[in-house]
């Protein structure tokens, strides 16, 4: 007869948690959407190079294209448009342009994701962490990217000439603000879809490409039949765009529109963050 | 201080579900069900897929609202102080939630910090519960590399990052192999004895017998029986079933002449039940009878049987 003795192996310590539950939910309370934000960045980690390469390449390819490309052919025989040469035109909106197209793909499938496919967004829903708080810590991830990758755009325009103004850093936080209004309305969008993402494709098409192209970044708004230019108008890429110029090279704008650009992107901004917030709430608290 | 929320005098239960209820639209999920949870007991809920367990979980940690009834988790409604109730909870999901591009550790870590805990105590807390999940060596691995039995080791370790006083299990041990779940249980039985507080929501009846002090049995959303393993079989079930097969196109005809043998009869597409004080004396009944099954086998009844008694079907359809 032999008697074997297992081996269980290690069992849990209890060490005591430094907080108790109360304190816990007290403090996620406040600190709760960075708490998702340092999540989201430490994810983007895993894919940094090629968001490095991204952020480098993309505005050099931009100013060899429309400045020494298609600007050598507009700036022929002297034209200017806006008083400026082509490449200074158009070097602020590629900016803005850039860093919305981005948003527009940061807010659509990932958003679904965390409900749906990887369902990513329950993890921290099942701890004092809010739905509200994931919603805002998943936007200010993405926009402390954005400051980054706005950041090296600009010190590459600086080295192109295509940024004269004394104030064009001021392109910096006004990239950022475009890129949020527009994420965060899709981000909201895309939180309170319940189907696979089907229509996602048609508001890419039909809303997103539409916006991207009569938004006056290649030419003025004024360049284009009046029955186009009200897309500019509910666009936030011209509201950024606009904004973007009269920082870069000052485009000269009256206050009153300046204020209105404003205006505009911290209203789109702030709704789409409410849209959010409450279709988050509904999804993970329903 | 009416509502302190660590307020938890020994006498009252952990969780109080009177009445609660989930409605789907036209789909009743959870049917008016009552039950509490004591303060250090294990706590089952057994049933078919579907029967409304998880939903049950879910409201439990406030991340699903309910429909009609009433909830509390330590005296706190988790519908309407979902933050507060889940700093108590620690929460291991039926299908894993695991970041997969993070790194073994990283997913602790981040998680540890939802719960507002600084780094420097998370560090060696995700050592432990490392060697607990018997994942060190794969410390630095990204979750997607990892195998499913892995996964699910690293996803209930998570759930107990936060030192948790209730942990909620929804079928902790789907996917891992015989012995990793027994482990499991040994460990989880550990935990109980350290004074946290288990629910359990399963569909194997082993499972259940190992886990739990005290359990409820669902189907389709309602209550069918309520109370420790032993006392369910013995309500329910007689003491031993024998387990016949006379292959499967004589098992029909062969019940007809064992109507009376046993205090209950079970037929199966493959074999017939016979619930008796004694499988050894119905077994000589049976064979004074002149009929030969192909196999026979005496057993214990278990809680399969039980929910076989009480529903008709079988745990695992």
């Amino acid at each position: 007869m032999t008697t074997h003795i297992h081996d269980a192996g290690s069992a849990i310590t209890q060490r005591g948690t430094p907080l108790r539950p109360d304190q816990m939910s007290a403090r996620m309370a406040r600190r709760g959407i960075w708490q998702v934000a340092r999540w989201q960045l430490l994810s983007m980690r895993s894919w940094m190079w090629s968001l490095v390469v991204e952020s480098i390449g993309q505005p050099l390819l931009y100013m060899v294209a429309m400045g020494i490309g298609l600007g050598t052919l507009i700036s022929a025989n002297g034209r200017t448009i806006d008083g400026v040469s082509y490449l200074i035109f158009v070097a602020p909106a590629i900016m803005v342009l850039t860093a919305t197209m981005s948003a527009a793909n940061e807010f659509s499938y990932p958003v679904m994701q965390g409900f749906r496919w990887t369902r990513l967004y329950q993890g921290p829903a099942a701890t004092p962490v809010t739905p509200a708080q994931i919603a805002l810590g998943h936007h200010l991830a993405v926009m402390i990217r954005f400051l980054g990758q706005a950041v090296v755009f600009w010190l590459i325009m600086l080295a192109f000439g295509a940024a004269p103004g004394t104030w064009s850093w001021l392109c910096v936080p006004i990239t950022m603000l475009s890129a949020s209004a527009f994420g965060a309305l899709l981000q909201g969008y895309a939180a309170g879809l319940d189907s696979e993402g089907e229509e996602f494709n048609f508001v890419l098409r039909f809303v997103v490409i539409p916006l991207v192209l009569f938004s006056g970044t290649y030419f003025p708004l004024s360049a284009m039949p009046v029955y186009l230019q009200w897309i500019g108008w509910i666009s936030p890429i011209w509201h950024g765009t606009q904004l973007a110029r009269d920082v870069s090279y000052g485009a000269g704008e009256p206050g009153w529109l300046i204020g209105l650009h404003l205006v505009v992107l911290i209203g789109l901004s702030g709704t789409g963050m409410i849209w959010a917030c409450r279709n988050y709430t509904r999804k993970l608290l329903q | 201080m009416s509502e302190h929320p660590d307020l938890q005098p020994g006498d009252q239960p952990v969780v109080l579900a009177r009445g609660l209820r989930k409605v789907y639209g036209d789909f009743v999920a959870v049917d008016s069900i009552d039950f509490q949870v004591r303060p250090g007991e294990s706590f089952g809920l057994l049933g078919p897929n579907g029967a409304g367990k998880s939903t049950t979980m879910r409201m439990i940690g406030g991340t699903l609202g309910r429909s009609g009834g009433e909830l509390s988790v330590l005296g706190l409604d988790p519908q309407q102080r979902g933050p507060q109730v889940r700093a108590h909870l620690g929460v291991v999901p039926q299908s894993d939630n695991l970041d997969e591009e993070l790194k073994v550790r990283e997913n602790l870590l981040v998680y540890g910090r939802y719960f507002g805990l600084p780094t420097s105590w998370l560090r060696p807390k995700v050592a432990d519960l490392l060697a607990f999940a018997q994942l060190t060596g794969k410390s630095e691995e990204k979750v997607r590399n990892l195998s499913g039995g892995m996964k699910r080791r690293l996803t209930i370790a998570r759930g107990l990052i936060n030192e948790p006083g209730i942990l909620l299990l929804d079928e902790p041990t789907t996917g891992l192999d015989p012995q990793a779940r027994h482990i499991l249980w040994d460990r989880l039985f550990r935990l109980k004895e350290q004074g946290v507080t288990l629910i359990v929501t399963t569909h194997f009846m082993d499972e259940a017998e190992q886990l739990c002090d005290r359990l409820i049995v669902v189907d389709h959303g309602r209550i069918m029986a309520e109370g420790s393993p032993a006392e369910l079989i013995r309500q329910y079930c007689s003491r031993e079933v024998l387990e016949l097969r006379f292959g499967s196109s004589r098992n029909e005809e062969a019940v007809a002449a064992l109507h009376d043998v046993g205090q209950r009869r079970e037929v199966l597409p493959d074999r017939i039940l016979i619930y008796a004080e004694s499988g050894d004396a119905a077994m000589a009944e049976i064979t004074s009878r002149g009929l030969q099954p192909a196999t026979s086998l005496v057993r214990r009844t278990s809680l399969e049987d039980v929910f076989l008694t009480l529903t008709g079907r079988s745990l695992i359809d």
